[in-house]
């Protein structure tokens, strides 16, 4: 129980009278990776969402390292190490990858003058850490220049710099090629080896299955699957559920319109 | 599946890579202030080549360096307010006004260090309603600052009722001679801007504030989420574009031993010229101080070199134009726009 780091027990969120989630319970334990999969509206960015204090749950508790919080918020969520990592509009291209790991809390002596020499160390560290080196870019290099899975890098680099224990990379590997998806789930795996905790949302079954410890299916707003990944030997045995839950939903519509006529 | 399971294992090499070698990692640093300067040499080359007797004597360089010093107090500052997305048309009224103060404090037969501290306290108060309209009226700053500029130059006119202030004892203080006279043919001014631009370019590329002014100058949405007060910002940089002018009105208050009441209206155009001609972008997040200084020499120079070349006066403007299309043209190429 001591490692379990988010509880979130039976949380609803109603807009009027449409449930986006109708009680969920969400766990992320300690230096796991959390596949958490669903269609376009399955209720995965709701939950993510409460999860980093954006949007307040209608019901339900939140427990952080087994302790209930109360009036939890996006501060709260930041102070609690959780750090989310949205697609795009994260970083500042034009800039240094140094100047993006320490944008809002730049390393600065008095009178608010720059470490650059102890930034640009800490920023190989950080960099080290997550595996994110190459021979054709330095902590100096402009963010403009590096593909899309080497920004997702920067991204996450900045979110440990933030001590966060928990990163939530949202729709990491969405816009990128194959080679490009490798380097950002090569990052993952040093972020867990480090003992930090990862929820990996995604809608492409194969991209989530070589990642994550565990997979959370949400369908309309509740949990339709979890599972260990040892518990699914194939990715093709997701994909056929997440496949059966499409065809529910495509007979449930097809019989609304049936009724309709 | 199993092709993308895992990137391999990248090595680090340090200090091997390319951005690492420090004369390379300098001159993609400074690519936009190291083509401004190519763009100036090339310049003087070609107005000494035109006419070597005028372009090897000494008193050419006197003049323009009597009149640079006040543009350069503009230009450093302007270039943070265009890096962090802004543009200012204000500040020559501004320099006006902080420069009326200055001439006030002195006619009343107070030193002109007062008048000095006077006008500076004007710039900075006058900057700081102009961020503060620009960035809480949540207005286009290049209308907004328009406006500001009709209207404080108009204020100017009504106060002073259009008449100028000649400061006759200037000369004999102990500010002038510290400030703006001449030690063994340099006017000293060009030395206390040359320290105004150095002490902007570290405070651009090596203090938080600069940094701060970047990252909102390229991505704000961004700056915002990591906890960076972006309209603080934003009001900081009007603020330290009054600070500049004030200086800027000093200096030619004491150059001249004369207010003018439409002291600063001359400069709008060459110093906006200077900053983009330096290498400054227009679309905000990248800047060069150093860049903009060149460029402030570039542009004054076309003006004395194009005479002293032999060329009849008319073919100023024209030439003006050419260079500053020239330098965009060459800075275009030169640098990319990441997105």
């Amino acid at each position: 129980m001591a490692a379990r780091i988010v509880e979130l027990r039976n949380i609803t969120k109603s807009y009027g009278n449409v449930y986006a989630l109708g009680g969920v319970t969400f766990n992320v334990e300690k230096g796991e990776v959390v596949g958490l999969l669903g269609d376009n509206g399955a209720g995965k960015s709701t939950l993510i969402k409460i999860l980093s204090g954006v949007v307040r749950p209608t019901s339900g508790e939140i427990l952080i390292r087994g302790e209930p919080v109360a009036n939890w918020n996006a501060a709260r969520s930041r102070e609690a190490g959780i750090e989310t990592v949205f697609q795009d509009r994260a970083l500042a291209v034009q800039q240094s990858i140094v100047r993006n790991i320490f944008m809002g809390r730049e390393i600065r002596s008095r009178f608010g003058w720059l470490k650059v020499k102890e930034e640009t160390r800490e920023a190989h560290r950080l960099m080290r850490e997550i595996g994110f080196t190459s021979k054709v870019f330095s902590p100096h290099s402009i963010v403009g220049q590096l593909s899309g899975g080497e920004r997702q890098g920067v991204a996450i680099a900045r979110a440990i710099y933030k001590e966060a224990d928990v990163i939530v990379l949202d729709e990491p590997t969405t816009a990128l090629s194959l080679t490009e998806t490798a380097k950002v789930f090569h990052f993952i795996r040093q972020v867990r080896a480090s003992g930090r905790s990862i929820v990996f949302i995604g809608h492409n079954i194969h991209h989530v299955f070589d990642i994550a410890d565990r997979f959370v299916v949400m369908d309309r707003g509740k949990v339709a699957l979890e599972k260990a990944r040892s518990e699914v030997p194939r990715a093709e045995d997701l994909i056929e559920f997440m496949e059966g839950i499409a065809r529910l939903k495509h007979a449930g519509s097809l019989s609304d319109t049936g009724a309709a006529a | 599946m199993t092709g993308i399971s895992d990137a391999g294992e990248h090595t680090i090499a340090a200090g091997s890579h390319p951005a690492e070698r420090p004369l390379r990692r300098f001159i993609l640093d400074n690519r936009a202030s190291l083509g401004s300067l190519a763009v100036f040499l090339l310049m003087m080359t070609i107005f000494l080549i035109a006419n070597p007797r005028v372009f090897l004597t000494w008193n050419l360089y006197t003049s323009v360096l009597t009149t640079l010093p006040v543009a350069l107090f503009m230009v450093a500052p302007l270039v943070f307010i265009v890096a962090a997305g802004e543009i200012d048309l204000s500040f020559p009224a501004t320099m006006g006004f902080a420069g009326l103060a200055f001439a006030y404090v002195v006619q009343a037969g107070f030193d002109p260090f007062l008048g000095a501290l006077a006008a500076a306290l004007t710039g900075v108060v006058l900057g700081l309603l102009v961020g503060l309209l620009v960035v809480y009226g949540n207005l286009s700053s290049l209308v907004a600052t328009l406006g500001m500029n009709f209207m404080l130059r108009g204020l100017i006119l009504i106060i002073t009722q259009s008449k100028s202030i000649a400061l006759v004892t200037l000369g004999d203080s102990l500010a002038y001679r510290l400030l703006s006279s001449t030690v063994a043919g340099i006017p000293i001014q060009i030395v206390w801007a040359l320290a105004f631009v150095i002490f902007a370019a570290f405070l651009f590329n090596r203090h938080r504030f600069g940094a701060q002014v970047h990252v909102v100058g390229d991505n704000p949405d961004s700056a915002n989420e990591m906890g960076i007060d972006v309209r603080r910002v934003r009001v900081k940089v009007f603020a330290f574009m009054g600070f500049g002018a004030a200086l800027a009105g000093v200096f030619s208050t004491m150059i001249n031993f004369t207010w003018w009441p439409t002291s600063g209206d001359g400069y709008l155009l060459p110093v906006l010229a200077s900053v983009f001609v330096g290498g400054t972008p227009t679309w905000g997040g990248i800047g060069t101080i150093f860049g903009g200084a060149i460029g402030a020499l570039t542009v004054s120079f076309i003006q004395t070199g194009i005479v002293g070349a032999g060329l009849s006066g008319f073919y100023v403007q024209f030439f003006n134009g050419l260079i500053i299309i020239l330098s965009l043209l060459g800075h275009r190429w030169n640098q990319v726009r990441y997105r």
